[in-house]
């Protein structure tokens, strides 16, 4: 089989993206796992994620789904011990390559954190300073059109385009996280993770960014960890169900147990671990 | 101007650094170099204690030097028992204990545990403004209105120029500040849900504060008091201006005595010439001392590393 | 259920009791005495000044008539000696509590060694760092030790753990989800460390090298072993100028011979407490006027 006819093998089953096209797959793990110093955390992980598609990762605390995203931007990295084997293949490039500068992957990789964390900054600064860093030389109105771009793609431009110097912080939960959303997509990224980005707000902010989930999706990739397995079915394309195992010396670790389409995960699940969790039997 | 999208087909692209980073790798370099200057510093100190230091014991024993029970280096035949300067150091220090453990424990336990919010700001710059004011200024204050005026005048006690316990109070006060604001860090370092559970099994605020927080941080109050400890013996102005520099072993606090840093500052100001014996004594002092701290320090660390790792 | 203690949970005050009040009493009683010493050495200082709060104070040299003396010398030599002081130490100590809180790998057995070592130079008693610096300037081949770059890198050798120390604790104060966040967009460590983390902590770092700098004016100790207690009789122009500073000054004055000597020490050290309690307070208003709740 040539790669071209495996890549093509490989987007029937990941089913459409948003815009009603096949999927293919920009980013593939095969085999990872993940170390802390000598403790195995998480096994033999295998998935694809479609383009312009949202995947969501489910599955109880401790089995992996946060420390599998965080690779995927090379945030991994940052803890001392950690360490990673396997392939993750990113548009025909192994990620964890020995020329690859893992600065060069989070420019191309974003991500938005569970709590929002705008910078003690203006809102305006805050958009900016992706840009700025990431070298792309931009004169003063070419920065602040970005910055009302970004926003008007967040759903948060008519609610500060008057206040752009206030700090970040005078927002909402909610308002904060767009805002971390609309930073995030200023440096123009490929994929965006999301590491439970709802989990500290209220019910009516969840549901706006959710929403805003399902329109960046026509121009993004969206992989997304979430707690809240409605949510999980209410926005994504594809599921992955994480678990936790103990092996025979009696160490806990995180793996893949399933990933499907999201309405056969939640309707018609191969394993019976994810029936379990999702018929609320554990977890 | 570029869009703000993603791009879906394959194109070329690659991973590796779009720029080489120079200026990241110099950068770190210069802060390494930065902070790995300050082991250059312990070990110039220890050098410049140590070289005239042995030329010090060339010609005095060790053994003479630690035990002897008169020092007078200036004297012939001259004596290097270095214990009366101990002993005026003990003295200085345990008085300044008995004043600045009691009140700046007390006015750590006050400001965490009974001042409300508001007060707590406003009181404890008070307290530490205490540490702002120059150790010279302690010592004109020593010597001046506590020996001076309080002792002589209204309590007539026969006392001279030089007096211990005067240093001794005056250094306490100096350091109330630094029991007082290191303890009240490790009271309040201790965790709120400690003290809901000794009120939630009725005890009032002073069995909690007594019986639960006190001894919760108990290292870090140590601490604190061995970091008085270590400024006490480090002390210079007020003792060189207020206990004077006679060095002395009696038991009368009233009376003056000769501390080690007290020598040293003497010396100094005197004329000997420099690499005499007399020169090299101030070094030997010097290297007790420094001996001295180093190892009070040590324990201090360990006290402050196990508190810190209760929580 | 006994019968003979009806059940009720109205009773005596258990806050109230004695013990409880006397402990309050006394707890109160060391703030008030701690207040009460800082009032009295202010108040006596004060007075025992009187009569030399005069212009001479500021423009008159050194003078073996008690009236005719006054600070000037010491007064510039402070202010030369603790610019340069500064000058060294508050870059080099910035650089190195970078290095240490944001760079260095905690694990390496050589960062832990540095840490310690600051630890501990940041208790060696002052007038250690004399002697360190006759060492320094022996080395670089000044015979004369009192020199004003002599006591600047006294100064400055002795305030270098402390600038270390709380710029440190001024990085640690910012949250790492705004590190996390800079890194997250793309940015290099040195980026993140430049444009969020060091710019959060300034006004920690302000504070802090305020109280530094205070501190090495009102520092005695290490420039007794320059030879810094000798009479100066004219402005220093030079780092290799002979010099005097304030608190040495006030030092010589105190233990002078002619009892009027102590008016104008106290004089002088009223000048110096005021000097450094506003630089203090400046440095604390800092602290809690930007302390940021994150």
């Amino acid at each position: 089989m040539t790669s071209e006819s495996q890549r093509l093998t490989r987007t029937m089953h990941l089913g459409g993206s948003a815009r009603g096209e096949t999927a293919y797959p920009i980013m593939e793990l095969r085999n990872l796992d993940v170390y802390y110093g000598d403790f195995h955390a998480v096994r033999d992980v295998s998935l694809d994620i479609g383009a312009n598609q949202i995947t969501a990762f489910i599955g109880p605390s401790g089995c992996g789904k946060s420390t599998v995203l965080r690779c995927l931007n090379r945030t991994n990295d940052l803890v001392p011990s950690a360490r990673v084997t396997g392939v993750i293949d990113y548009r025909g490039h192994d990620l964890y390559g020995p020329k690859v500068d893992p600065i060069e992957v989070r420019r191309r990789v974003g991500m938005v954190f569970q709590k929002p964390n705008p910078f003690p900054k203006s809102i305006f600064d805050n958009i900016a300073y992706g840009p700025r860093v990431t070298g792309m030389k931009l004169n003063k109105s070419e920065t602040a059109d970005l910055v009302e771009h970004a926003l008007t793609k967040a759903g948060l431009w008519t609610e500060v385009k008057d206040k752009l110097d206030q700090s970040g912080f005078a927002l909402s939960g909610g308002q904060q996280q767009r805002l971390c959303i609309a930073r995030a997509i200023a440096t123009s990224p490929d994929i965006l993770l999301m590491d439970e980005p709802c989990a500290s707000l209220d019910p009516i902010a969840t549901s706006l960014i959710e929403d805003l989930m399902l329109e960046l999706v026509s121009d993004y990739t969206v992989v997304i960890v979430t707690h809240n397995m409605q949510q999980a079915a209410r926005v994504s394309s594809r599921t992955g169900f994480f678990s936790a195992k103990v092996d025979d010396a009696g160490q806990r670790y995180g793996h893949l147990v399933e990933i499907d389409q999201t309405t056969t995960i939640f309707t018609n699940p191969s394993d019976s671990r994810t029936e379990d969790y999702i018929t609320g039997r554990f977890g | 101007m570029s869009e703000v999208t993603g791009s879906t087909n394959l194109r070329e692209f690659s991973l590796a650094s779009s720029s080489p980073r120079v200026g990241e790798r110099a950068i770190r370099g210069t802060l390494f170099i930065a902070a790995a200057f300050s082991v250059l510093i312990t070990v110039g100190i220890v050098w410049s204690l140590l070289v005239p230091a042995i030329e010090f014991f060339r010609q005095v024993s060790v053994m003479e030097f630690l035990t002897g029970t008169r020092w007078a280096p200036r004297f012939k035949p001259a004596t290097f028992g270095v214990l009366p300067l101990i002993v005026g150091t003990l003295w200085t220090t345990g008085i300044a204990l008995l004043v600045a453990v009691p009140f700046g424990l007390g006015s750590a336990v006050y400001l965490s545990e009974y001042a409300s919010d508001k007060n707590r700001r406003r009181l404890k710059p008070i307290v530490e403004l205490l540490a702002g004011i120059p150790t010279v200024v302690y010592g004109f204050f020593a010597i001046e209105f506590i020996t001076r005026v309080v002792f002589k005048e209204w309590m007539g006690l026969t006392v001279g120029t030089f007096s211990v316990l005067s240093a001794g109070l005056v250094m306490g006060i100096m350091i109330i500040p630094t029991v007082a604001s290191l303890s009240e860090d490790a009271l309040s370092a201790v965790p709120l849900a400690m003290r809901q559970g000794s009120f939630a099994l009725g005890a009032n605020k002073m069995q909690t504060t007594l019986r639960v927080v006190f001894p919760a941080a108990f290292s870090g109050i140590a601490a604190a008091v061995v970091l008085g400890i270590s400024r006490a013996i480090g002390e210079t102005m007020i003792v060189a201006l207020a206990a004077g520099n006679k060095p002395n072993i009696s038991s009368n606090p009233l009376e003056g005595a000769q501390t080690m840093t007290g020598f040293i500052a003497n010396a100094a100001l005197g004329d000997s010439r420099v690499g005499s014996l007399e020169y090299d004594t101030l070094f030997a002092v010097g290297l007790l001392l420094f001996i001295i701290t180093l190892l009070i320090n040590f324990i201090s660390i360990r006290l402050v590393r196990r508190y810190r790792e209760a929580y | 259920m006994s019968v003979s203690t009806p059940w009720t949970i109205e009773g005596k005050n258990h806050e109230r009791n004695f013990k409880s009040v006397m402990f309050l009493g006394l707890l109160w009683l060391s703030l008030f005495v701690a207040f009460l010493f800082l009032l009295i050495l202010l108040v006596t200082t004060a007075m025992n000044g009187m009569g030399r709060y005069d212009l001479r104070l500021f423009t008159a040299y050194n003078n073996t008539t008690p009236a005719d003396a006054g600070a000037r010398a010491a007064i510039l030599g402070s202010l030369f000696v603790v610019t340069v002081t500064a000058l060294m130490a508050i870059p080099m100590g910035i650089a190195a509590a970078v290095y240490l809180e944001e760079f260095a790998d905690r694990t390496k057995w050589y960062n832990n060694f540095i840490e310690l070592n600051i630890q501990n130079l940041a208790a060696v008693p002052a007038i250690i760092y004399g002697m360190l610096t006759l060492g320094v300037l022996t080395i670089m081949g000044l015979k004369n030790k009192n020199v004003v770059i002599g006591g600047s890198i006294a100064l400055a050798l002795l305030i270098l753990p402390v600038v270390i120390l709380t710029t440190r604790e001024a990085l640690r104060a910012v949250p790492q989800e705004i590190r996390d966040g800079s890194l997250a967009l793309g940015a290099t460590e040195v980026q993140t460390v430049t444009k969020q983390t060091l710019p959060a902590a300034i006004p920690g770092i302000a504070t802090g090298t305020i109280l530094a700098v205070s501190r090495a004016i009102g520092e005695a100790a290490p420039l007794l072993l320059l030879g810094a207690l000798v009479f100066i009789t004219y402005d220093p122009n030079g780092l290799l100028a002979g010099f005097t500073t304030m608190p040495i000054q006030i030092f010589g004055w105190t233990s002078a011979a002619q009892a009027e000597f102590k008016q104008i020490a106290a004089a002088m050290s009223m000048v110096l407490l005021i000097i450094l309690l506003g630089m203090n307070g400046i440095a604390i208003y800092i602290r809690n006027k930007f302390a940021k709740r994150w």
